[in-house]
């Protein structure tokens, strides 16, 4: 609310002057929402999957510092090294610390939206260390300078000839080859190389588990492996709540992850790292970076259930036509909504509002995030806290002394009708949001109180 | 069995004749109505907006107006919504409680408590039902499709036993339309374009009228219906079970 020309509704603004582009985007998402839908309905257990997956991370974070104490005693056995770090800026020196250490001033990463959480590539470029993004999307929107609009699709806000553009200039592509096919041969050449002569890569983490010390990690292009298998260095990235307790929990979580992301039955790569080969290390660093902080506010500690599936933005009606980056934070959507104000409440206090509060995230989420109801109990708490404007406040204190007495009421009601009567160019101007694309309803003579009057209480 | 009409404030300034409908249609189905004239809001517009801690007035009244009936039935899924999950007052609770447990939206009532299973009334034209979705997800009028779980629609249910009358099929069949209190305004772009996405599914599936059991809905979509000069119009579902 607080960042007047470049808060959400002006972004999204800004994105919905084209509409053609609009209607692309809305459909994109669309299909994956659809595809959703179709793999959710072959499973008839599917609601008891989410409810199952609900209560694991219900369990969890009732746990965490006993599971997190767990997974830390198991990994060292198995010969990892873990590091702990209570913000992003402790996350970026551990993981910068670690490359100077060896001499590495060029790396691999595959991805991580805890990474775009921290802002590791600005920080490692700023200490000469060059990283170069393996998910093709991600490469996709590294190329042009921009961040991931969406936590599964990176680049799903770039058409394939803007990528065709992209890659003339960057890979030396054909000028105006926009063939899928050609731009991906010509990105997997490309990033082979980079496979072969990079000795350090990150990962993320999409589960850690408690009881073995392991962790999984999803892609569909195999490029954590890839990354993961050439370097000597392995350092995986992530947030402190991807624990589960046991191996067995995946049964549950891999089988909503690609589907609730993709509509796919799995994740092409569903990779288990437990321990490092002879000569090779693997290091784990766990990121609070506010999520103590959420954990602790009883209405928003849900939000820490969150596996980063992305279908609550395929779904959103308002993400769909808004595009990610008019969120302005690492992760967009209804989830980013409700986790960013926790970082930071000044600067995200306009995305709990970039809603209708239409529900349906609620319902694709496979942990049962209860999101909407989220975004109204933010709504409460970012105005409770200062973060809203003069103008708004007047309003909202006209309308309840209007609306708290009877008579004012009627009265107002009355007068209002009456002008847009008499003098329809007082609401339908130029100053009437409402009016720039919509009519207004055409005003009765009467209100229903002053009918029911006439015709009932006689 | 006396049932107390609860009339949004914006049906009751701007859509007189839909609150007409529902009094009818609660009427005929052989009830006994009473409409408490000092009512005013729900309190949703300022509790949308963060200003839950405004909505005390609004809540002192409520109570007063509607405390004494069996039921409170009213023309709109999101405001029962809005009453049903927030109405309190630490003065008088009791009755605040009893007010959300017996707060009901029209076709929900008419459903499940009346559990109306014929209606004489016709209307023969190609409609497309409209979910808002406070009464889709908030209430459960009908199967949202976002689950895996079977489908029913108590709209739908109802429409069906009027003679004459097409339900459309529609490509989505449950999406916001975009009105969404202050956001309308507050995110004009999206809203819009919302909007004008949910009525081109109607108005592409053939429907002659977009119908449903939310004005605000409706408002909204006929706003923008209208400034594209469209024949096609918008109903409350009170006004085609009132027959006409």
């Amino acid at each position: 609310m607080n960042r007047e020309n470049n808060d959400h509704a002006t972004l999204a603004g800004r994105f919905n002057e084209n509409e053609q582009r609009v209607s692309w985007h809305d459909e994109t998402l669309w299909w994956v929402r659809a595809k959703r839908d179709k793999a959710a309905h072959t499973l008839p257990e599917w609601e008891q999957l989410r409810a199952a997956a609900s209560q694991i991370k219900s369990n969890v974070l009732s746990n965490l510092s006993e599971y997190l104490v767990q997974f830390e005693g198991r990994a060292l056995q198995n010969g990892v090294a873990v590091h702990w770090a209570a913000d992003a800026k402790e996350h970026n020196q551990i993981v910068a610390d670690l490359l100077t250490a060896r001499g590495v001033d060029r790396i691999v990463k595959s991805k991580s939206m805890l990474t775009e959480e921290c802002h590791l590539n600005e920080y490692l470029q700023s200490r000469g260390i060059e990283v170069v993004d393996t998910d093709l999307g991600e490469r996709i929107v590294q190329l042009a300078g921009e961040p991931p609009s969406h936590i599964v699709l990176p680049c799903i806000h770039k058409k394939k000839e803007e990528i065709g553009e992209l890659f003339h200039q960057h890979l030396g592509t054909p000028a105006g080859n926009a063939d899928p096919q050609l731009l991906t041969r010509a990105a997997r050449k490309d990033l082979r190389e980079k496979f072969l002569t990079r000795r350090a890569a990150i990962t993320g983490v999409n589960f850690a588990v408690a009881e073995s010390g392991e962790f999984v990690v999803c892609t569909n292009e195999g490029n954590a492996d890839m990354g993961a298998h050439l370097a000597d260095l392995h350092i995986a990235c992530m947030g402190i709540e991807k624990i589960i307790p046991q191996r067995k929990h995946l049964s549950v979580f891999l089988r909503l992850l690609a589907r609730s992301a993709t509509g796919q039955p799995i994740t092409t790569y569903s990779s288990h790292y437990k321990k490092p080969r002879k000569g090779k290390e693997i290091h784990i660093v766990l990121v609070d970076n506010g999520r103590s902080v959420q954990l602790g506010r009883a209405d928003f500690r849900n939000s820490l259930k969150c596996i980063r599936c992305g279908a609550c933005m395929n779904t959103c009606p308002v993400y769909r036509r808004s595009g990610g980056h008019s969120y302005h934070t690492a992760i967009a959507g209804p989830i980013g909504s409700i986790l960013a104000p926790n970082l930071d409440m000044h600067k995200y206090a306009d995305l709990p509002f970039a809603s209708t509060l239409c529900g349906s995230c609620t319902n694709v989420c496979p942990v049962k995030i209860d999101i909407h109801d989220q975004l109204y109990k933010w709504r409460q708490v970012l105005v409770r806290e200062g973060h809203t404007t003069t103008v708004k406040k007047m309003a909202m204190q006209g309308m309840t002394f209007t609306l708290s007495n009877p008579r004012v009421y009627r009265f107002a009601g009355k007068a209002g009708r009456w002008l847009m009567n008499k003098m329809p160019y007082m609401v339908n101007n130029k100053w009437n949001t409402w009016y720039k694309q919509r009519e207004m309803p055409e005003p009765p003579e009467q209100s229903f109180s002053e009918w029911y009057k006439k015709n009932r209480e006689r | 069995m006396t049932v107390a009409l609860f009339v949004p404030c914006y049906i009751d300034q701007f859509y007189p004749h839909v609150a007409i409908a529902t009094l009818q249609v609660l009427e005929k189905a052989g009830v006994k109505v009473v409409y408490p004239p000092k009512q005013t809001c729900c309190g949703q517009p300022m509790a949308n907006s963060g200003y839950a801690h405004l909505t005390k007035g609004c809540n002192e009244l409520f109570i007063e107006n509607f405390t004494g009936f069996d039921y409170i039935v009213s023309p709109s899924g999101s405001c029962t919504l809005h009453i049903k999950e927030h109405l309190h007052d630490a003065e008088n609770e009791k009755e605040a409680e009893y007010i959300r447990n017996h707060v009901y939206e029209l076709t929900e009532f008419l459903t499940d408590i009346l559990q109306i299973e014929q209606w004489d009334a016709a209307f023969p034209h190609k409609v497309g039902i409209h979910h808002g979705c406070h009464g889709l997800r908030g209430l459960k009028v009908a199967q949202m499709s976002e689950l895996v779980a079977e489908p029913f629609s108590k709209p739908g249910k109802l429409l069906n036993m009027v003679k004459g009358l097409e339900i459309v099929a529609l490509s989505r069949t449950d999406e916001c339309c975009g009105f969404g209190g202050t956001f309308c305004v507050a995110e004009e772009a999206v809203s819009v374009k919302m909007g004008q996405d949910r009525v081109n599914d109607h108005l592409s599936h053939g429907a002659e009228y977009i119908v449903g059991g939310d004005i605000s809905c409706l408002m909204h979509m006929e706003g923008i219906l209208r400034r594209q000069n469209s024949k096609v119009r918008v109903k409350h579902i009170a006004e085609i079970l009132n027959g006409h």
